[in-house]
């Protein structure tokens, strides 16, 4: 179960416009899925870490060197609004 | 020339290096294929017959050496190929170009390689049946009415229906996997890390790797071999180099080798030529040498309830890029919080926002703790379980999906439905083992049925090894009835 309150407090967070049919479809939808989901709670994990250890994990470091990367030109070719080299977005400050 | 388009990539190599075959008459025969047939199959998103065979020419102007030179791969369409349009299935990208090659797709290309195409998918990697691409769906070259499975199912149907003798898939909860068995194909999930994901969209990071589809394990083994290995753009790549996998074709054995089966796995849910195609390919293990093994993997029955959290909770993050801002669709300058709501409203696809809501939800304040910690614990166990097991059997066998390829819309209107295909496949990108599906037979209906093979992690070119041996065993030969 799921309510309409958190369906769209979650839409607010994840900057998605969802209209009222989406948003009564997805209440329904997220409902069942968080109820399927639920079975989890039903396995014990209290001697569980949550770290990586199962994983062989370990952070990979370099050498903070300056090296060629990808041209600006190259990846401003794709957006939507670009200006002297820079992205032009909506006024963020007033 | 007919029979070339049957031909394996590594036949291809060598006919090319010798010049007994020039790369572009290679590339006009499979070009000659893709427009005969793709208008039934829609397979790919992107293909121009004219520029690959100008890219073929090159090939052979430049001597045309490398191990897979003038070999035609069609790559999926959430692949950075440098110059050639990028949409992941999705039109909020609109008409991004790629600026630079996945490092996947640049080691291959420095073989020779040719990407003659991109193909279609679910959108952004979500789903299990190519119908949530915001362009419709790839059909199954065995039946038209079926689905080739997902999300990789165009990379898949390319393959089935000769397009190319390699393309390329991503696997995140068994998206090459399962279409490989709904279509007939080997689909290889290499350990995770195995290939370097800088250039892949990334989905849900910590489960995606990117693998191939090929009509054998030996062009699989060559392909994954030569993508492979340390890159220092991919924190997350296996320190190791790429491991030799083609050497590992011909010395697998199957004597005295132990295979791990989940029994309870070809119970209820199971259709009943899958359970008999797994059953027989068992039987053909024992016969050769083989034993199986009943084992019980019980975290395991909680895989996919761990991945749509923790996949829907990566995938949340990992698409909060697609803004409208830096590239693809912007919907309004109306003041930023429109811009994001609406490029973001307009351009994603239903089966998306419902994981990216999931996640969201499943990492928000208040759920955490109930839902993405302890989805991550419940992934250490079952990580713990299939290093357990890998004490006690030296592979896992069993069936890659429980049914053969569906009709298109059986799966549409319960998400949790198209969920549970992915049943069978989930554990290993969970835990990161190696894990591939094989054609096994086909159904009554004459549908094929994939068997998965899974090893330890890091097991690579012994699962390549012991997967040779099978196909030998299997030996399965159907075509789809394409005109």
């Amino acid at each position: 179960m799921i309510s309409r309150e958190d369906v769209v407090d979650t839409a607010a967070l994840a900057r998605l416009d969802l209209s009222e049919e989406e948003i009564e479809r997805l209440t329904q939808e997220l409902g069942k899925i968080t109820d399927y989901v639920q079975q989890l709670a039903e396995v014990d994990i209290e001697q569980v870490k949550l770290g990586g250890e199962s994983f062989n994990l370990s952070n990979v470091w370099r050498e903070d060197e300056v090296a060629p990367s990808l041209k600006p030109e190259a990846l401003l070719g794709n957006a939507p609004h670009a200006e002297a080299g820079y992205l032009r977005v909506p006024k963020i400050v007033e | 020339m007919s029979d070339l388009i049957e031909r394996s990539a590594r036949d291809i190599a060598e006919s090319v290096r010798s010049k007994k075959l020039k790369a572009s008459e290679v590339a006009e025969a499979f070009c000659q294929r893709v427009q005969a047939l793709d208008s039934k199959l829609h397979a790919l998103l992107a293909f121009d017959a004219d520029a690959v065979i100008a890219e073929a020419k090159k090939i052979d102007e430049s001597g045309a050496t490398g191990r897979l030179a003038g070999v035609p791969i069609v790559a999926k369409d959430n692949l950075q190929v440098l110059g050639h349009k990028l949409t992941c299935g999705s039109k909020i990208l609109g008409d991004y170009t790629s600026p630079y090659d996945a490092t996947a797709i640049a080691r291959l290309r420095a073989e020779g390689a040719l990407i003659i195409g991109k193909s279609n998918m679910d959108e952004f990697a979500m789903g299990s049946s190519c119908e949530y691409s915001a362009f419709g769906p790839t059909f199954n070259p065995w039946d038209l009415e079926r689905v080739p499975g997902g999300s990789s199912g165009g990379s898949a149907a390319a393959v089935a229906a000769s397009f190319a003798p390699i393309s390329l898939g991503s696997d995140t909860g068994g998206s090459i996997r399962q279409p490989a068995a709904f279509t007939g194909t080997v689909g290889f999930k290499p350990t995770y890390g195995r290939v370097s994901r800088y250039g892949l969209v990334a989905f849900g990071s910590s489960l995606d790797q990117i693998g191939p589809f090929a009509r054998s394990i030996g062009d699989a083994a060559l392909v994954t071999e030569i993508m492979g290995g340390c890159d220092p753009n991919d924190a997350t790549s296996l320190p190791d180099a790429s491991p030799k996998l083609v050497d590992a074709l011909g010395t697998g054995s199957l004597k005295g080798k132990k295979f791990g089966l989940i029994r309870s796995h070809l119970g209820k849910g199971c259709e009943e030529g899958v359970r008999e195609a797994v059953l027989k390919t068992c039987k053909q293990v024992e016969q050769a040498g083989g034993e199986i093994i009943d084992i019980e993997m019980p975290n395991t029955a909680y895989s996919v309830q761990v991945y749509y959290i923790l996949a829907t909770s990566e995938a949340s993050s990992n698409l909060a890029r697609f803004d409208g801002v830096r590239y693809g669709a912007r919907e309004s300058e109306d003041g930023l919080l429109n811009m994001y709501m609406q490029s973001r409203g307009k351009g994603f696809g239903k089966e998306v926002k419902r994981r990216i809501m999931l996640g969201t939800y499943a990492l928000s304040a208040g759920y955490q703790d109930a839902y993405y910690k302890r989805a991550l614990k419940v992934r250490n166990l079952i990580a713990d379980e299939f290093a357990a097991t890998f004490e006690k059997v030296d592979y896992i066998i069993g069936p890659t999906t429980p049914d053969t390829a569906f009709k298109l819309g059986a799966n549409m209107t319960d998400p949790l439905a198209m969920y549970l295909c992915d049943i069978y496949t989930i554990s290993a990108n969970l835990s990161g083992v190696p894990a591939l599906s094989l054609p096994a037979g086909v159904d009554n209906l004459g549908l094929p049925i994939g068997v998965q093979l899974q090893a330890r992690h890091g097991a690579d070119a012994d699962l390549i090894g012991i997967a040779h041996e099978m196909e030998k065993l299997i030996g399965f030969d159907a075509k789809p009835a394409l005109a």
